[in-house]
C-alpha cells in the first residue's frame, strides 16, 4: 500500500535552537520524497494539532511522522484516528536535550533518526485484529474457597462459569475445619466459614456450571477459544471457554517427612488438620488411651521455613494455631497450652488475635527449637525445646502434640506425564524434555495431571522455585506464562483464607479482561490492547523448532513435522520468536526482519577518515529507552554517535540485523535491555537472557570474519539508574574508539 | 454482535486514589472494557511507591512497573485521570453516585511541554517532599522524572511575591497564576477506594528520639537516601555529617503492636527492613547492621529472601524491643538501650545510623461518611458499591495490594453490570 506520508517537524523546547530544522525538511523532501513536510514550533499546541488534523481531513496525507518530543510525551495530544500510520522520531529527549547545541553531530543525529522513522513509516502497514469467535465462559478449576469464590464472582460479573472439582464435594479444606481465623475487627474470635452458603451461593447461580468427581483429560486452544474435555466417571463433556482461572489449592506437607518431629511415634502426636477433626467431634482426650488433656504442645513451622524441608513460610499456620488454642481454651479451659514457635507470624490486624489467645491464663507461648520428641510408657510425649527464652534447654511433658503442617501447591504432585490424548507420547514427551532442557528453568515443566494442556511446551502451568505458578514481579501478581491462565489462591503461593477470597477475584478479573482483550483480537498484558501479531512465511520454514521452543509464553504449537502453528491469542507479541527465527520467515505488520533491517539501512556511516564512528543501541521499550528518556530529561550528556532502534523486547532481536549493521560499516552494536537471572525483570520472562545467549553465539562468528567481538556488547539497565547511562554507553563508545573503525566501511 | 454490559454502561468507576492500588483498580477495569475516573490528590500518579528505591524481595525498582502502567495508561482511552484532586462529596443510590471533586490549580495548564524553562528562571525554592525535604526544588518543579502527567508544577506558597519570571519565560502560554480550584461532578455506578497509608508519626514515640537527633531517619526517607537519582545520589550517608554509617542499627515495630500508638503490626516493615540491611550492605560491605526484632514476619515465599539476606550479609538479629535512644554526648552516634529477651539481659548497642521501621497509618482523610472504620482506623466496609482496597483497608505490601486492587475492579465492574441490568 503506499502512503502519503506527512513529515511534521517541532522546533519548540529548543530544538530550532539546537539543530538546523530546515535541513530535515530538505531530507524528508529529498532523500524520501514525502510530499507533506511541515515545521512547527508548537507542534503538540492547538495550531499546530490543527495543522495535522487538516491535513488528515484533507487526505493530503495518511501516515504520519512526528519529528518532536519522545513518544512517551504528550500521548494526549497527539491523538489520531487508529487507521492513521504514526511514526513518532524522538528529537527532544533523545537528541536535542542529550548533545551539544549547533554541534554538527548533533545534526547529524537529527537526521539519521528522522531517516531511520521514515524508512520504518514506508514498511509498516496498518493493524487487524487477530479474528476468532469468543466464548465468555470461564473456567474455574477446583472447588475449595478460592475455587467457590472465584465461579460466584464470575457469574455475578455476567460471565458463564464451569466449575471443576475432582472430589466428590465442594468445599476442599474448608470441609474439614470447625471453624477459620477472624478477618474482621475485633480480630478476637474465630468465626464460621459459612460453607453452606458459599455453596450454595454456585449452586444456586443458573450461570455456573458445576462438575464434581471430574477431571480435564485435556485443554487445548487459547485464550477466547479454550476446548477443555472433562471426564466424570464414564461419561466425557467438552466446553468451549475463554479463560482459566486454576484455584487447585494444596494438601498438607508429607507426615512421612515429620518423623523427627514425633509424628508417626505415637497417636498423640497429631497434624493441625487431625485436630480439626477431634476439636470437630469435640473429643478432647488422648487419642491412645482417653486421658483428659491437661497439657497440649502445639509446634509451629512443622517442615516449614526449612530449607530440608519447605523453604518457605506457610504462612497460615500461626493463626490457625490461635485458633485451635482457643478451641481448647473454650472448651478446656483448665488444660495449659504451649505453643512453640521461631517468630509468631501472625501479620497485620491478626497481632490482635495473637494478644486475645496469648492473654489466656492457660497459654503459654515459647519462642524456641523443638530438638528431640519422645514417647513414654504412660503415653504422654516428652518434648525436648533448645534456645528457649530463659537459653536453656527445658523439657515438656504434654498429653497431645499437634504439628503446624505446612502448605504444599497440588501443582506440585509430580504425577508421571499426563500426555495429550492425540499426540504420540513418546513425540510429546521428547518435545516437552527439549523445551524443558532449552528453557532452562529448573522445574517449570513437572507436569501433574491438573489441566493437561495440549501444548508444545508441557502439560501444566510453568512453576516458579518451590512449586508454585506464581507470578515473578511484584507489580503484577496475576502474571503467568500460559496466556489467559490465572492461578488464584493456596495454589499460587501460600496465602490465609482472606486473602484466598481476594485473589480468587483478582483472578477473575483477569480472567473477564482476557476474554474482553480476545474479543477485541488485542493482546494482554504487558502490551496490552496491541493488535499486531506475529505472522509466518512457511515456505521458506526449516522446522528448526527454535521459535517454537523459545517462547516464554507456549504461544506456538507444532504439527508432526515440526512447522510452527501460532496461537494469536495466547500470544504476548513481544518478537521473541522473530528474534529466534534464522529464516527470518516471523514477521509483525509493524515490527519485522525487514522493517529494522530499512532503519539500520537508513543510518548514514561517514567514511572512516572523517573519523565519526557510528554505534547502533537496541533499547528495550520497556525498561531501557524509558531511563534513557530521563536521562535526557536530567539533561545528561552522553555521545552523539549513538543511533537508537527501541525494541519490543531484547529477545526480538534478530542477529541478522547486528550482521547488517556491522557489514554496513557501523563501529559498534549494544543491546540495553532488563535484567535477568533469578529475579529477572524482563516483561518477557526469557527475553534479554535469550538475547545475551545468542550474542555469544553471533560473537564467535565475528572472530571468523577478523571483526573484534568486542564491537558488540549487551547491557542490563535498571530504570531508577538512568543517571549512570550515559556512562555506560559513552563507555562503550570509548572501547569502540580504541578498537578503531570497522574495516567493512565503504563495502 | 455481542457487546459486554461494561461497554454499554453510561456511568464510569470512580477510583479515589493513584496509588500502585488505584492505578491497578483503574486499569484493570479499563482493560476490561469499563470506564474510569481516576482521581489522585497529588500532582502526579504513583503514590508512595513512586519514591521507593526497591522492591522486597526482587530488589528491583518500582518505576519499573510504574512505566508498563503508564504505557497501559497511555494507550487506554477509557481512563481520565485527575490530579491534584480530592473527593468531596459521593452521594446517591447503589449503581448511581454523584462524586464532587475538588480540583486545586497545578497552575501550569495542559499546553505545558516540561521543557524546564520556568524552572530556570524560577527565583524561589522549595523543599522537595518527594525527597523527603533532604533536597531542594523551584517553586515551579517536576516532582520527579516518571511525573504522570509529564506537567509541571507550581508551589504557590514558596513563589516570591509578585514574581511572574515563570509565566514571562513560558514560551507555550502554558502558566496561570491565575488559577483557582474547581469542582467537578461525575455520575458514577461505583467507587473503588484506594487511598494508601502514610507512615506512622515516629517523633510521636518518644522514647526513640526522632526530631532530636538528626541521625535516626525511618524506613520511608531511608528509601530516598538510597535512590540513585535522590537527595544524595543514592550515597546512604548520614544527615549529621554526610558521611557514610558503619554501624546502622534498625529498629523494629517503632510504634507498631504497641498499644500505645499502632495496636497491629504494619506488615511490611521486617520485610523492607531486610531489604535494606540488603542495598546498605551491598553498598558498603563493612557496614555492620544490626536489627533488633519482635518477631520477623515474612510470610510466604519472603522467608527465602530473608534466609537469603541473613546468610549472604551477615546481620545480627537481636530479638528484643528498643526501649530507649539517645545521642551520645560529643558525637554524633546514638546508643540504643534493648531488653535482649532471648539473653534475659539488657544491652546498649551503638549506632551512626538509626533507622526506625515506622508502621503504616491507614490514610482517611477526606473520605465522605459512611465508610466504616475499625477501631484501628482501616476501612472495614461500607455499605453500597464502594470497594475498598490497599492499606487503607489493613496493612499489605505490594504485591498483595495489586491483588487486592485487581479485585476490587472486579467489584466495580459487576455494579456497572448491574447497573446496566436494571437499565
Amino acid at each position: 500500500m503506499d502512503k502519503k506520508l506527512g513529515a511534521y517537524i517541532c522546533g519548540g523546547c529548543s530544538i530550532a535552537e539546537s539543530i538546523d530544522v530546515d535541513a530535515l525538511v530538505q531530507i524528508a523532501r529529498t532523500e524520501y520524497k514525502v510530499p507533506v513536510c511541515r515545521t512547527h514550533p508548537f507542534l503538540c499546541g492547538p495550531e499546530g494539532l490543527a495543522t495535522i488534523r487538516g491535513d488528515l481531513a484533507n487526505h493530503a496525507v495518511d501516515a504520519l511522522v512526528l519529528a518532536a518530543c519522545s513518544p512517551r510525551a504528550k500521548t494526549d495530544a497527539f491523538v489520531f484516528d487508529p487507521s492513521v500510520v504514526l511514526e513518532r522520531v524522538n528529537l527532544r529527549e533523545q537528541v536535542v536535550w542529550s548533545h551539544k547545541q549547533r554541534d554538527e553531530d548533533t545534526q547529524m543525529l537529527a537526521e539519521d533518526a528522522l531517516r531511520m522513522s521514515l524508512a520504518k513509516v514506508g514498511k509498516v502497514e496498518p493493524l487487524e485484529p487477530a479474528p476468532g469467535e469468543i466464548s465468555t465462559t470461564v473456567l474455574i478449576v477446583g472447588g475449595g474457597l478460592t475455587g467457590l469464590t472465584a465461579a460466584a464472582e464470575a457469574a455475578e460479573a455476567g460471565y458463564d462459569a464451569v466449575l471443576v472439582e475432582k472430589e466428590e464435594r465442594l468445599g476442599g479444606h474448608l470441609a474439614d475445619v470447625r471453624r477459620v481465623p477472624p478477618v474482621r475487627a475485633p480480630f478476637t474470635a474465630a468465626r464460621s466459614s459459612d460453607l453452606p452458603q458459599r455453596i450454595e451461593r454456585v449452586t444456586e447461580n443458573p450461570n455456573v456450571n458445576v462438575f464434581t468427581s471430574t477431571n480435564i483429560v485435556r485443554t487445548q486452544g487459547q485464550p477466547g477459544m479454550f476446548d477443555v474435555t472433562l471426564q466424570t466417571g464414564d461419561e466425557r463433556s467438552t466446553h468451549r471457554v475463554g479463560a482459566i482461572v486454576a484455584a487447585t489449592g494444596w494438601k498438607p506437607y508429607d507426615t512421612a517427612k515429620l518423623g523427627y518431629l514425633g509424628y508417626g511415634l505415637s497417636p498423640n502426636v497429631v497434624t493441625n488438620l487431625e485436630f480439626e477433626k477431634i476439636a470437630a467431634a469435640e473429643r478432647w482426650t488422648r487419642p491412645s488411651d482417653g486421658k483428659p488433656l491437661s497439657r497440649v504442645l502445639f509446634i509451629q513451622c512443622a517442615g516449614s521455613r526449612d530449607p530440608n524441608h519447605l523453604p518457605y513460610c506457610s504462612t497460615i499456620c500461626c493463626t490457625e494455631a490461635l485458633k485451635q488454642v482457643q478451641y481448647l481454651h473454650e472448651s478446656c479451659p483448665e488444660t495449659e497450652v504451649y505453643v512453640v514457635y521461631r517468630d509468631m507470624v501472625t501479620p497485620g490486624l491478626y497481632e490482635r488475635y495473637y494478644r486475645t489467645v496469648q492473654d489466656h491464663p492457660a497459654a503459654f507461648f515459647v519462642k524456641g527449637d523443638v530438638s528431640q520428641v519422645r514417647r513414654d510408657s504412660t503415653g504422654d510425649v516428652r518434648v525436648t525445646l533448645d534456645h528457649t527464652l530463659f537459653g536453656e534447654t527445658a523439657e515438656l511433658v504434654v498429653d497431645l502434640v499437634v504439628l503446624a503442617t505446612g502448605m504444599v501447591p497440588n501443582s506440585t504432585d509430580g504425577q508421571v506425564l499426563n500426555l495429550p490424548q492425540e499426540a504420540s507420547s513418546a513425540q510429546a514427551a521428547s518435545q516437552v524434555a527439549e523445551a524443558e532442557k532449552k528453557n532452562g528453568t529448573s522445574g517449570a515443566h513437572d507436569a501433574t495431571g491438573i489441566l493437561n494442556l495440549a501444548y508444545r511446551q508441557g502439560l501444566e502451568l510453568p512453576l516458579l522455585r518451590d512449586g508454585f505458578p506464581d507470578s515473578n514481579f511484584v507489580c503484577f501478581p496475576y502474571e503467568t506464562l500460559r496466556t489467559g491462565i490465572y492461578a488464584a489462591g493456596a495454589a499460587r503461593a501460600p496465602m490465609d483464607a482472606a486473602s484466598a477470597e481476594e485473589d480468587a477475584r483478582g483472578a477473575v478479573m483477569k480472567a473477564i479482561q482476557c476474554i474482553e482483550f480476545a474479543r477485541r483480537g488485542q493482546a494482554v498484558h504487558p502490551r496490552a490492547g496491541d493488535m499486531s501479531y506475529p505472522s509466518f512465511f512457511l515456505q521458506r520454514c526449516t522446522q528448526c523448532k527454535r521459535c517454537t521452543v523459545e517462547c516464554p509464553f507456549g504461544a506456538l504449537d507444532e504439527d508432526e513435522k515440526g512447522t510452527p502453528k501460532l496461537n494469536p491469542n495466547r500470544c504476548r507479541r513481544c518478537g521473541i520468536c522473530m528474534g529466534a527465527c534464522p529464516e527470518r520467515i516471523i514477521s509483525f505488520k509493524n515490527y519485522s526482519v525487514e522493517i529494522i533491517a530499512s532503519i539500520i539501512k537508513a543510518v548514514e556511516v561517514p567514511e572512516e577518515d572523517e573519523e565519526k564512528p557510528r554505534i547502533l543501541l537496541f533499547m528495550c521499550e520497556n525498561d531501557a529507552y524509558p531511563a534513557l528518556d530521563a536521562a535526557g530529561l536530567a539533561r545528561l550528556q552522553y555521545d552523539p554517535a549513538v543511533r537508537v532502534i527501541p525494541v519490543r523486547c531484547l529477545g526480538s532481536v534478530n542477529v541478522v540485523w547486528i550482521a547488517d549493521a556491522l557489514s554496513r560499516g557501523i563501529d559498534g552494536v549494544m543491546l540495553l535491555g532488563c535484567k535477568h537471572g533469578d529475579d529477572y525483570q524482563c516483561h518477557f520472562a526469557k527475553g534479554s537472557e535469550l538475547a545475551t545467549r545468542r550474542l555469544e553465539n553471533v560473537k564467535e562468528t565475528l572472530s571468523r570474519l577478523q571483526l573484534e567481538p568486542e564491537r558488540i556488547e549487551v547491557g542490563q539497565v535498571a530504570m531508577e539508574d538512568y543517571t549512570k547511562l550515559p556512562a555506560m554507553i559513552d563507555g562503550f563508545m570509548a572501547r569502540i574508539r580504541e578498537i578503531g573503525p570497522n574495516p567493512y566501511k565503504g563495502f | 454482535m455481542y457487546e459486554p454490559a461494561t461497554t454499554r454502561a453510561d456511568k464510569p468507576i470512580l477510583v479515589i486514589g493513584g496509588g500502585i492500588t488505584g492505578m491497578t483498580a483503574a486499569l484493570e477495569a479499563a482493560e476490561a472494557g469499563c470506564r474510569v475516573v481516576l482521581i489522585e490528590k497529588s500532582p502526579y500518579l504513583g503514590g508512595r511507591t513512586a519514591s521507593f528505591h526497591l522492591y522486597f524481595p526482587k530488589l528491583c525498582p518500582p518505576v519499573c512497573g510504574l512505566e508498563i502502567n503508564l504505557q497501559r495508561i497511555k494507550r487506554n482511552p477509557r481512563i481520565q485521570i485527575l490530579t491534584l484532586a480530592e473527593l468531596e462529596r459521593l452521594e446517591g443510590l447503589p449503581g448511581n453516585y454523584q462524586a464532587t471533586v475538588k480540583v486545586s490549580p497545578r497552575y501550569v495548564t495542559e499546553a505545558c511541554t516540561a521543557c524546564n524553562a520556568c524552572a530556570e528562571v524560577c527565583p524561589s525554592k522549595r523543599a522537595d517532599d518527594f525527597n523527603a525535604g533532604f533536597s531542594k526544588t523551584k517553586a515551579v518543579y517536576l516532582p520527579f522524572k516518571w511525573a504522570f502527567p509529564l506537567r509541571y508544577v507550581i508551589d504557590r506558597a514558596a513563589c516570591a511575591n509578585g514574581c511572574r519570571a515563570c509565566v514571562e519565560a513560558c514560551k507555550y502560554e502554558a502558566v496561570n497564576l491565575g488559577q483557582q480550584p474547581e469542582r467537578k461532578t461525575f455520575s458514577v455506578a461505583a467507587a473503588v477506594v484506594a487511598t494508601g497509608w502514610e507512615p506512622y508519626d515516629a517523633s510521636r514515640i518518644d522514647n526513640l528520639g526522632f526530631g532530636k537527633y538528626p541521625n535516626i531517619v525511618t524506613n520511608v526517607t531511608l528509601e530516598r537516601l538510597a535512590a540513585p537519582d535522590g537527595p544524595t545520589q543514592g550515597k546512604i550517608v548520614r544527615p549529621s555529617d554526610g558521611q557514610p554509617p558503619k554501624q546502622i542499627v534498625f529498629v523494629q515495630c517503632a510504634g507498631s503492636r504497641d498499644e500505645n500508638h499502632l495496636p497491629y503490626c504494619s506488615s511490611v516493615c521486617c520485610a523492607a527492613s531486610f531489604k535494606q540491611a540488603s542495598y546498605l550492605r551491598a553498598q558498603n560491605p563493612k557496614a555492620e547492621i544490626t536489627i533488633f526484632y519482635i518477631d520477623i514476619r515474612m510470610p510466604g515465599r519472603l522467608e527465602e529472601f530473608y534466609s537469603k539476606v541473613v546468610k549472604e550479609a551477615g546481620i545480627r538479629l537481636i530479638k528484643g524491643k528498643v526501649g530507649r535512644i539517645e545521642g551520645e554526648p560529643c558525637t554524633d552516634d546514638l546508643l540504643i538501650t534493648a531488653e535482649e529477651i532471648l539473653a534475659g539481659k539488657k544491652i546498649i548497642a551503638r549506632a551512626g545510623l538509626v533507622v526506625l521501621a515506622t508502621g503504616i497509618v491507614p490514610q482517611t482523610r477526606g473520605l465522605p461518611p459512611g465508610f466504616a472504620v475499625d477501631e484501628f482506623g482501616f476501612i472495614s466496609g461500607s455499605e453500597g458499591d464502594f470497594y475498598i482496597a490497599g492499606c487503607v483497608k489493613r496493612p499489605q505490601d505490594v504485591a498483595a495490594s495489586v491483588r487486592d486492587g485487581t479485585g476490587a475492579a472486579l467489584g466495580a465492574l459487576q455494579s456497572v453490570v448491574r447497573s446496566v441490568q436494571s437499565g
